[in-house]
């Protein structure tokens, strides 16, 4: 088990390393290539070419890209500092740079924004994991009943509508027309937990009814399938009560596939959940990236990029030791 | 019906069991008119084609139907004195694994791949078993990891299924099937997964065990070596109906159904060469669906209406003990193709 771990651990670090390398080349290298002198995206194109020119010394736009981007990395790991001759800026670890059109250090901006996101993810998450898994295993069980069949309906429904569409139409319902709730005003939980409920409970129905679609029908798709198994028939002929056979033996591996996507589903949501954060007007990551791309804003791009990617690969980490704690089959291998 | 009467019924009594499903292409008539029965500690053989039914019998005996909506059951299942295809659910359930057990043609695909081999058995000796702790069922389990030939049991106990080789795995389900002392046993190829080296080993442990627990053992096969060897009483199943029953050294020796001659002339002999020896029964198994009317032998049958027998009318359903076979060639035709055109090439 340990040498699996480390193997893992290990996989996940030289990914982020390439995810990092491929993004800061995506950013800066091609701008470079292209003609774009990422100095004007900073300053303004009004500005004097003094001006210009010193913000460029000191951002080191004119150096080559393995050394910006040694730096880079640097600044992630260490912090580091901007410089040209006595105009100093200190940028302290973990350093993402600063924001092109506010000028701010990106770091602390998208630190803002995480408390958001997480609430969002993390609240929609568990809605959608109870009722996407209890429809999903009843539908199973009651093959072709009622219940299964407008499950299944809903559910298609959920996959296919989009969150833009489901988002304002229950705005439109639940705040406007019936007033049920107040305008989704977000404020973090630690100031006003009463206000951060309210203001996230249709964002958290909203997501969860888009990604609850999917878990029931994969939900239910696994268990029929486990349910054929031979070790389920074994479990019966041992004379094991239906109530083991079903939640002992044929859950545990049902369950298992769910939580490869349910890890990739979380943390692509944590590196922000775009059209719902825009929806709902949670100031996010995904807000932010939205906002950030409309200002070609690239040092916060790559900064919510990065924290995205770091998501991924360490909810993929996640997913690989679970399933290896789960399956013997993996961690024995 | 009189106290007597009660006693002299059979351990195992099996009245015009039939199993169907419904599917999408229509009915499937797995098993029909199928009548038989098995004596306390005595082996029966049932072989066939696959596809004849073997599985969905000995199912249907443990009630593993049940859980499938789209299956039924009808006719009698009488295990001793308790009529199991009208019993509840739960009387049925606490047959299983009790009183009747099963081990099952694939071992690996038959254990659970999560839990560890002895929890597993031990789930299976703790649920007819409840007072007992956990400590108590592990050196139970321990103790039949010994008895089926696992050495050090002790440490093979938490290894998982996919850690064994095969026939230590089925050796393992045999011991989770046996730990309660069933009083029948029903092995459903418990060998056809196996490397050819170890089946004799695991049938050889089913006999010793056999003999040490006193069960009834019900032996499915398409292997008719097998059944000479082991069992007392054979079955030769077809299109989901029982075609030629008896006594196995008499069936052996002595076979009354073209069907069976078929079955004789692929087994496997020593004294062929091996690209000789496979030589099965021409043509298909029958449709389930559409069965052949009458005999469902007869398309694939070499004497169907041979001296103007009636192939094509509907075959007796066969019951009793003796030696009897649901064919309508007349006896003396049937011996004289036998002697003049079968044995001779067998
Ligand atoms: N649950 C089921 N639904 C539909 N058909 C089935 C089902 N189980 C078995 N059958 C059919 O019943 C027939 C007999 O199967 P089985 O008893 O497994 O044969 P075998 O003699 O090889 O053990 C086969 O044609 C099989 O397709
Ligand atoms: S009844 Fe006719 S077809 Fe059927 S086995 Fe006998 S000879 Fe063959
Ligand atoms: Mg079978």
């Amino acid at each position: 088990m340990l040498s699996y771990i480390v193997r893992r651990v290990f996989n996940a670090i030289i990914t982020l390393l390439v995810v990092t390398a491929v993004t800061f080349g995506i950013f800066f290298a091609i701008p470079k290539a292209i003609g774009t002198d990422p100095a004007l995206l900073y300053i303004g194109k009004q500005s004097d070419p003094a001006a210009i020119e010193g913000i460029r010394q000191k951002m080191g736009f004119d150096d080559p890209i393995y050394v910006q981007y040694g730096n880079f990395l640097k600044g992630i790991v260490a912090g580091r500092e901007y410089s040209n001759g006595p105009d100093v800026t200190d940028c302290p670890a973990p350093c993402l740079g600063y924001s092109f059109s506010t000028d701010q250090e990106v770091t602390p901006l998208l630190l803002e924004d995480i408390p958001v996101t997480l609430s969002l993810a993390l609240g929609a998450a568990v809605l959608w994991l109870i009722i996407g898994i209890s429809f999903g295993v009843v539908s199973a069980l009651r093959r072709g009943s009622f219940v299964d069949r407008a499950a299944m309906t809903t559910a298609l429904a959920g996959v296919s509508l989009p969150v833009y569409f489901t988002g304002l139409l229950s705005s439109a319902i639940f705040v406007y027309a019936l007033g049920w709730l107040p305008e989704s005003n977000y404020k973090p939980f630690t100031e006003d937990p009463g206000q951060w409920f309210t203001s996230l409970i249709l964002p958290w129905i909203t997501l969860a009814f888009l990604f609850a679609a999917t878990y029931a029908r994969l939900t239910r798709a696994n268990m029929l399938e486990t349910l054929g198994e031979d070790y389920v028939r074994t479990a019966r002929a041992k004379g094991l009560t239906e109530r083991v056979v079903i939640g002992k033996h044929a859950l545990r591996s049902g369950l298992t596939p769910i939580v490869t996507i349910f890890g990739l589903d979380l943390g692509a949501l944590l590196g922000g959940a775009v059209l719902t954060e825009n929806v709902f007007n949670l100031r996010g990551l995904g807000y932010q990236a939205l906002n950030a791309i409309r200002q070609n804003d690239l040092p916060v791009i790559l900064g919510v990029t990065l924290i995205a990617a770091f998501f991924i690969v360490f909810a993929n980490l996640i997913v690989d030791l679970v399933y290896g704690w789960i399956d013997p089959r993996v961690r024995l291998a | 019906m009189s106290i007597g009467a009660t006693n002299a019924r059979p351990f195992l009594e099996i009245k015009d069991l039939a199993v169907r499903f419904e599917t999408d292409d229509g009915i499937v008539q797995a098993v029909s008119g199928s009548t038989f029965s098995l004596e306390a500690g005595q082996t029966l053989g049932i072989v066939g084609e696959s596809g004849s039914g073997k599985s969905v019998t000995s199912l249907a005996i443990l009630g593993l139907h049940r859980t499938r909506s789209n299956a039924k059951v009808s006719g009698e299942i009488w295990l001793e004195d308790q009529e199991l295809v009208t019993a509840t659910d739960e009387d049925v359930r606490k047959l299983r694994g009790g009183k009747m057990a099963m081990i099952f043609q694939d071992p690996l695909s038959a254990m659970h791949p999560y839990f560890t081999v002895g929890s597993q058995i031990v789930e299976a000796y703790r649920v007819h078993h409840p007072g007992v702790n956990k400590k108590v069922a592990r050196e139970r389990a321990i103790d039949m990891l010994a008895r089926v030939g696992i050495p050090q049991p002790e440490r093979r106990f938490n290894d998982y299924g996919h850690q064994f080789s095969g026939g230590m795995r089925q050796r393992a389900m045999i011991a989770m099937a046996l730990v309660n002392d069933p009083k029948l046993l029903i092995a459903d190829e418990p060998t056809t997964a196996l490397d050819v080296t170890v089946q004799a080993q695991i049938l050889d442990l089913i006999r010793d065990l056999q003999e040490e627990f006193h069960s009834a053992v019900i032996m499915i096969t398409h292997d008719l070596g097998v059944v000479a060897e082991l069992a007392d009483d054979v079955l030769v199943m077809y299109g989901g109906k029982v075609i030629e029953k008896g006594a196995a050294l008499e069936v052996f020796q002595n076979p009354q159904h073209p069907y069976t001659w078929g079955l004789l002339g692929s087994m496997p002999r020593l004294d062929r060469e091996v690209r000789e020896r496979l030589n099965p029964v021409k043509g298909s198994p029958p449709s389930l669906i559409n069965l052949p009317d009458g005999c469902a032998f007869h398309p694939r049958c070499p004497y169907a209406g041979r001296n103007g027998n009636r192939s094509f009318t509907e075959v007796p359903e066969l019951r009793g003990d003796a030696h009897k076979v649901a064919c309508h060639l007349p006896s003396e035709d049937r011996n004289k193709i036998f002697q003049e055109e079968v044995l001779p090439n067998l």
